[in-house]
């Protein structure tokens, strides 16, 4: 995936000039995750710039420059090193547009490695996404796969607004054939991963893969689920969330963030409020726990939902056990 | 007798300003001084609410510094921003209406006093939360030096005036961004408006080195210390500045030391600050002291600094007139301007 990514830069800072990169080691390292390997050797140090780790200054200093007309692209090292740097997200990016009465577009894309990892303890397992969503004027979305996150990256760098970018520290392998021709993906539209009529799942980043390998053991006994991707954290797309639950009217969310005040808590409250005649039963929320990611393997295993909970929770849902 | 800093006399000559130059200073200056006694005014009498932070008795910075600079540069500004916004273009109707809430304010009523924004006047805010504006003028100086050399565009050479307090001095974006900005050699001025306040928090309380100035030397960059009350000294070296920047050569913090005559904000009761400080900085009124150098240098007349103060009150007059009868922003444009949709 991490090869998917830095074609979509690769390709749109070939197109456009005014894009550029900014962050910790994005130059002469390539990033941390590789993602933008050599770059500086065909574009130049200034647009693969290696920042001092200042976030909240080299972030504001990206929203500065979108303003005035360039396309930043802020690389966090690690998404949750993006807490220095919340202020100018939250503040800057997110209400700039709107307190100005529409003066300044902010052009801008926050990206990078996040979620819960591989026992890299608990500041640099964070799921974030819970924590920006309540910003005003912020597009969120979670890539998944390579050919999603070429395609997303690609359109939330042409996007007019500022986009935080959701990578997962977990995905940058997968490896996947990508088309030959250019293409891009709809930002706000979530993705139909399987197609399935008794129960709705709705999942991102991450966590779909999980959902995938719970449907392997759930096909065999006979269920038929659909999938969905939301791809877009924010806003939500509820036409084709809401055309699922009208075919299924069960929903099953499965999500990486905390069960407070995370994804599928809005998720399901925004259900309740749309869709409640056509519910057979309440929505169901699987998330990670609501504690510090623990450094322990196992201890991090509990943490965050596995397979096996997902195919009990579809089990109970589709016997109508809830 | 207050043991206050002294102030720095212009070792380099002033600039001799020609008429035109010093009846435009004192115009821009004493619209700043008119515009805020009717915010005073209209706050009281409740048009405008909120928090509304006065430049009172700091305008000789406002205008030395932006009116030594292109229409063109960029100016950022914090929630003290209504007369940076004025020396910047903003017309006087827009910066009221804006305060007054309403449609046609230069955010759309979407703003308010801490929050001035305008794309057509290069004014990057209005920044409502202390130091954060720092690293947006850094951005936009960055823009300029980007244009410039990645983009080949040879007219880019625009130059960015960044304001903020004595209190932002003390953030940690002042410190990452003087770093950055000396760094990459970006154009750009950054401006500390020394009032020796941070709403009630006294300077020598907060900050380790008082003369900001010197903290510019750590980073390789130029720092000066500039009397801020008066308006051809700050105008002098933010010239300097200018030049410097448009070359190429990298940024300047400027320390102004000035002082605001009225509270922090039009909430604050304004009860540490000491009758004999203030008499000390009322002294030296930078309006009334440009005015006297005018005179004394034979450049105008008492009736022209008269008929400039007469034109200013039509002006600020007329922007409240202009302000009361704008409509309300629409309740269905609740939702306008979250996203830009190309
Ligand atoms: C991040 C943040 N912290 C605190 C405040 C509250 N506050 C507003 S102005 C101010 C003092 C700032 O003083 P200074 O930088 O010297 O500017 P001045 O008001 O004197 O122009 C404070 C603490 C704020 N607006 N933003
Ligand atoms: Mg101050």
């Amino acid at each position: 995936m991490f090869n998917a990514l830095r074609a979509a830069i690769d390709e749109e800072m070939e197109r456009d000039p005014t894009v550029f990169v900014l962050g910790e080691d994005v130059g002469h390292y390539g990033g941390s995750y590789k993602v933008t390997k050599d770059l500086y050797k065909k574009y130049g140090e200034l647009r693969l710039l290696d920042t001092p780790i200042a976030e909240n200054s080299f972030t504001g200093m990206a929203i500065g420059a979108a303003m005035t007309g360039l396309r930043p692209i802020v690389e966090g090292m690690n998404m949750g090193f993006l807490l220095l740097a919340f202020n100018q997200i939250a503040n800057n990016a997110g209400m700039l547009r709107y307190t100005s009465g529409g003066n300044f577009k902010i052009p801008i894309v926050i990206r990078g490695p996040g979620g819960v990892g591989r026992q890299l303890g608990a500041e640099h397992s964070q799921r974030l996404e819970a924590y920006f969503q309540a910003v005003p004027g912020l597009k969120i979305v979670a890539c998944s796969t390579p050919y999603n996150a070429k395609g997303l990256l690609k359109s939330a760098i042409r996007d007019p607004n500022p986009v935080l970018f959701f990578e997962h520290v977990l995905l940058y392998n997968l490896k996947e054939d990508l088309p030959e021709e250019e293409y891009l993906l709809p930002l706000n539209k979530a993705e139909i991963v399987r197609s399935g009529e008794d129960v709705t799942i709705l999942t991102y980043s991450r966590m779909r893969h999980h959902v995938l390998q719970a449907v392997k053991t759930l096909e065999k006994e006979g269920y038929d689920p659909e999938v969905i991707d939301l791809i877009s954290l924010k806003p939500l797309d509820f036409e084709t969330i809401g055309a699922s639950i009208r075919k299924t009217h069960r929903v099953l969310i499965v999500e990486e963030c905390m069960k407070t005040g995370g994804i599928g808590a809005e998720l399901s409250a925004s259900i309740m409020e749309r869709y409640f005649d056509e519910l057979d039963a309440p929505v169901i929320r699987l998330s990670s726990q609501d504690i510090p990611t623990p450094y322990n393997g196992t201890l991090e295993n509990l943490t965050i939902v596995q397979p096996p909970q997902i195919v009990a929770a579809v089990q109970k849902l589709v016997q109508g056990q809830v | 007798m207050v043991q206050e800093r002294s102030l720095p006399s212009l070792s380099i000559p002033q600039t001799t300003i020609t008429r035109e130059q010093g009846l435009m200073l004192y115009e821009d200056m004493v619209l700043g001084r008119i515009f805020e006694d009717k915010c005073a005014e209209m706050y009281y009498r409740g048009r405008m609410f909120g928090f509304v932070h006065l430049y009172t008795g700091q305008e000789a910075v406002s205008t030395g510094v932006i009116k030594a600079m292109r229409p063109d540069d960029y100016v950022c500004s914090t929630y003290r921003d209504h007369v940076h916004a004025l020396s910047a273009g903003v017309p006087a109707r827009e910066v009221m209406a804006e305060l007054f809430g309403k449609a046609t304010g230069c955010s759309k009523g979407r703003g308010g006093s801490m929050h001035l924004f305008s794309a057509k006047h290069h004014l990057l805010g209005g920044f409502a939360f202390v130091a954060e504006g720092i690293p947006v003028a850094t951005g936009a100086a960055f823009q300029t030096m980007y244009r410039r050399q990645v983009m080949g565009d040879a007219k880019a050479d625009q130059v960015t005036a960044c304001f903020f307090g004595d209190g932002a001095s003390n953030n940690g974006q002042f410190f990452e961004c003087l770093n950055m900005a000396a760094l990459w050699k970006l154009p750009i001025l950054f401006v500390v408006e020394n009032n020796k306040w941070a709403i009630g928090m006294a300077h020598e309380r907060a900050s380790s080195e008082t003369e900001i100035y010197k903290k510019a030397k750590v980073f390789g960059m130029v720092g000066e210390e500039v009397d801020g009350m008066d308006v051809l000294a700050v105008r002098t070296v933010a010239e300097a500045a200018i030049a410097r920047a448009r070359a190429g050569e990298g940024p300047t913090l400027i320390e102004a030391l000035t002082y605001r005559f009225r509270g922090h904000s039009l909430a604050d009761p304004d009860e540490l600050r000491s009758k004999e400080e203030k008499e000390f900085w009322l002294k030296r009124d930078p309006i009334k002291k440009l005015g006297a150098y005018l005179v004394e240098q034979e450049l105008a007349t008492n009736e022209d600094l008269r008929a400039i103060e007469q034109k200013v009150q039509a002006i600020v007059d007329d922007a409240v007139a202009f302000a009361e009868e704008s409509p309300e922003p629409k309740p269905e444009e609740l939702y306008d301007y979250i996203f830009a949709e190309e």
